[in-house]
């Protein structure tokens, strides 16, 4: 077992190399107990914790409520307005009275980048962030490792390309940091008014055309595209995104034989990614669904492990 | 009765005393300095402390009459007093915006009510600040206003702002732009590698730079005066040196925050560092001080924006824009100006007091000198000070400098010739 040394898991990069690694050795433990007939065990016997999500979400939430029951664990739903300000209570009200109830972790997730952090900073119990705006969503990322992890053997000197809206990606930002630290070759590519500034100080390749980032690809991550942009004018039309951005069986002719599609969902079908390749021999998607909940059990074990705050 | 400060090391835009004087002072007029020796007069010793006179601030927010929640003419007054301010410019973004002569002439009698130092109200360019139609300038100056401003924004359309400036002229008042394209500013920190990082929205500098390009054109075809509040980025100072060099009348300033912090702050998600425009680069820091330095920069201003804890204790994205500036001011600028040797101590005074007195038109105030108002403030120059919650005057704590150690302290401010201040 790593030496786990934070009571909260808020962003990736917190996280050391051996930490990462950590969490996958863990998770694939895990990963054998939801195989089981009886799908518990008892590690998080007496523990509550409360799942506080201000935007909907059924797949990472419903993946944490059953990696914490199957710890074991009693786990409550709370949903918050998208704004505190709405109901005239600040976030830290509400989030001080779910920690006066004696909840052990909070899992969170919010619109505004930086609530998780704001969180950890008031309250005793630990917190995770299930994705906080555009910045962070680090189980994702960590589950997506995993899965590339299991499937292709190891992450070092892949070609990993992440495709489609990278500016407003929280998943894209994490991925990026466990991805680059785990020494894979990280490709970003997006229209350009969707790649964020200076975003290549993270050690990261962009590029505007598909070809050149599904090439040789060991890894091909379609993000998910919000219609919204189109009104935001980020783009001139969807139609357009899905010509120039889409992946479909035939761009992916170039990638490494046995390249790995990926997608955090939910998926847009047809516009990010044809129906023929997300349902493919190559596509991971529900296998990434899959694996989320022991990434989840191994973070929810490894952080009860230990109590001290980061900060 | 007159007052007489004994051994003071006087410090003005020209100069630092090398002996220290006496000032005597009567009916709130300095009427001497040298060696004086006056029996009747109420004796105040600096102990040879620096002299300055009292600081100006050319932008600050009241929040009276509509947010009194937040800050009232009487506790921002305090904090002026105790940051060393004996005049001070209010915004007009109040509720109701000070737009007409009723709303100026409340807050003027209410600041008269509190005394203690000056209170200047500065009116909407437009009507209620909504960027439509221009607002009775000849009725605000009759009413009061030194200044005319829609700070929190731009006007965005080109020729009101045009006939805003023609007309400003004519009413011969400052004209104070809050630059930002509204159109590309809609963001929640300065873009670049942190906005990325943070995963917040950017606003770029050229959401300011656009407006001071503009309003640069504007002043040139015009042959008008304009003055640019809270300058941030490098690139407006560029602009700004450039329209200088060409002599179009331009002023400018800068606020404590844009030069003693970088974006690098935000990342702890602290709401007091969400501020309107944003804390820059390091480049964009550094280029400010170089501009106070070199003159491209004419001014400190504080942009004091109180807020209650409990707005600011929301989520980044929700949390309005703004710090506390008023008492932090002369004890930051000291620290990252004058200790790290970009300014001296005179230029400072020149830019806390002489220049936004000429930017004001004031010929009374700004100087220490025989026949000058006795607005002037002590400081100990070398005493270093922690700036701390508990000791904030101003109604609002919002400021993300508690804590820090600051120098350079206030030991007395005095207005009119009165203490309206002591530590």
């Amino acid at each position: 077992m790593i030496g786990w040394k934070y009571g909260d898991l808020l962003e990736l990069s917190d996280l050391s190399r051996e930490d990462i690694e950590g969490v996958i050795e863990t998770a694939k433990a895990f990963k054998e107990v939801s195989t089981r007939d009886i799908k518990k065990v008892p590690a998080l016997r007496g523990k509550t914790v409360v799942m506080l999500f201000s935007e909907p979400s059924t797949r990472t939430r419903l993946s944490f409520e059953l990696a914490a029951k199957r710890l074991s664990a009693d786990t409550l739903n709370v949903t918050v307005s998208a704004s505190s300000l709405q109901k005239g209570e600040t976030l830290l009200d509400m989030a001080k009275n779910i920690e006066a109830m004696n909840v052990d972790m909070i899992v969170v997730r919010h619109k505004s980048a930086g609530v998780p952090q704001i969180l950890a900073r008031e309250l005793k119990p630990g917190v995770i962030n299930a994705g906080d705006g555009c910045r962070s969503h680090p189980t994702q990322a960590l589950l997506d490792i995993f899965t590339i992890q299991e499937k292709l053997g190891h992450i070092d000197g892949l070609k990993v390309s992440i495709v489609g809206d990278i500016l407003h990606s929280r998943v894209a930002r994490s991925n990026i940091y466990g991805l680059v630290k785990l020494g894979a070759k990280v490709t970003l590519c997006g229209p350009s008014t969707l790649i964020p500034p200076e975003i290549e100080r993270q050690g990261v390749n962009v590029t505007y055309k598909l070809e050149e980032a599904v090439s040789d690809a060991d890894v091909v991550m379609c993000l998910r595209l919000q219609r919204e942009r189109q009104e935001e004018k980020y783009l001139p039309s969807i139609r357009e995104y899905v010509k120039s951005f889409g992946l479909t069986k035939e761009k992916l002719k170039n990638a490494k034989k046995e390249v790995l599609v990926m997608h955090p969902g939910p998926v847009n079908r047809g516009i990010e990614l044809s129906a023929e390749l997300a349902d493919g021999v190559n596509s991971v998607i529900l296998e990434q669904v899959t694996n989320g909940v022991a990434v989840r059990m191994a973070v929810l074990y490894l952080l009860f492990g230990k109590k001290e705050k980061i900060s | 009765m007159s007052t007489l400060i004994k051994k003071a090391i006087i410090v003005s835009s020209k100069g630092i005393s090398k002996d220290p004087q006496d000032v005597l002072i009567e009916k709130g007029v300095i009427v001497k300095i040298g060696k004086i020796a006056e029996p009747d007069a109420k004796v105040i010793e600096a102990n040879e402390k620096y002299l300055l006179p009292g600081l100006i601030d050319l932008h600050c927010h009241l929040r009276e009459p509509g947010q009194e929640h937040k800050e009232t003419i009487e506790t921002g007054i305090h904090a002026a007093a105790k940051g060393g301010f004996t005049s001070i410019v209010c915004m007009p973004n109040t509720n109701p915006v000070i737009d007409n002569a009723k709303i100026v002439e409340g807050i003027l009698k209410e600041a008269k009510r509190v005394g203690l130092i000056h209170v200047f109200p500065s009116g909407a360019i437009t009507k209620g600040q909504k960027g439509e139609d221009l607002s009775d300038m000849l009725e605000l100056k009759e009413a009061g206003c030194v200044a005319l401003t829609d700070d929190g924004r731009s006007v965005q359309n080109s020729q009101l702002m045009r006939h805003a400036m023609e007309y400003a002229k004519m009413a011969e008042l400052p004209l104070m732009e809050h630059c930002e394209d509204a159109t590309i500013s809609k963001g929640m920190m300065n873009e670049g590698f942190f906005s990325t990082l943070l995963g917040l929205k950017g606003i770029p500098d050229i959401a300011e730079t656009i407006i001071v390009a503009r309003d640069i054109e504007l002043a040139r075809y015009l042959k008008t005066k304009i003055h640019f509040c809270h300058i941030s980025s490098r690139r407006s100072i560029e602009l700004i040196r450039r329209g200088k060099e060409q002599g179009i009348q331009i002023t400018a300033e800068a606020c404590p925050h844009h030069f003693s912090l970088t974006e690098a702050a935000v990342q702890g998600f602290d709401t007091n560092t969400k501020v309107n425009p944003p804390l820059r680069s390091k480049e964009d820091v550094e280029a400010i001080k170089l501009a106070l330095k070199d003159g491209t920069l004419d001014c400190i201003s504080t942009d004091h924006a109180p807020h209650a804890q409990e707005e600011k204790e929301l989520e980044f994205d929700a949390a309005p824009v703004g710090m506390i500036g008023l008492e932090t001011a002369l004890g930051l600028s000291v620290r990252e100006l004058v200790d790290s040797k970009y300014i001296t101590w005179s230029t400072l005074v020149d830019k806390m007091s002489s220049a936004p007195a000429r930017i004001l038109g004031f010929q009374n105030k700004g100087e220490i000198a025989e026949g000058k108002d006795a607005d002037l403030i002590l400081v100990d120059p070398n005493k270093e000070w922690i700036f701390e919650k508990e000791t904030i005057v101003s109604k609002s704590k919002n400021s993300p400098f508690i804590g820090e150690k600051l120098k350079g302290f206030i030991e007395l401010t005095m207005c009119n010739g009165k203490i309206v201040y002591q530590a």
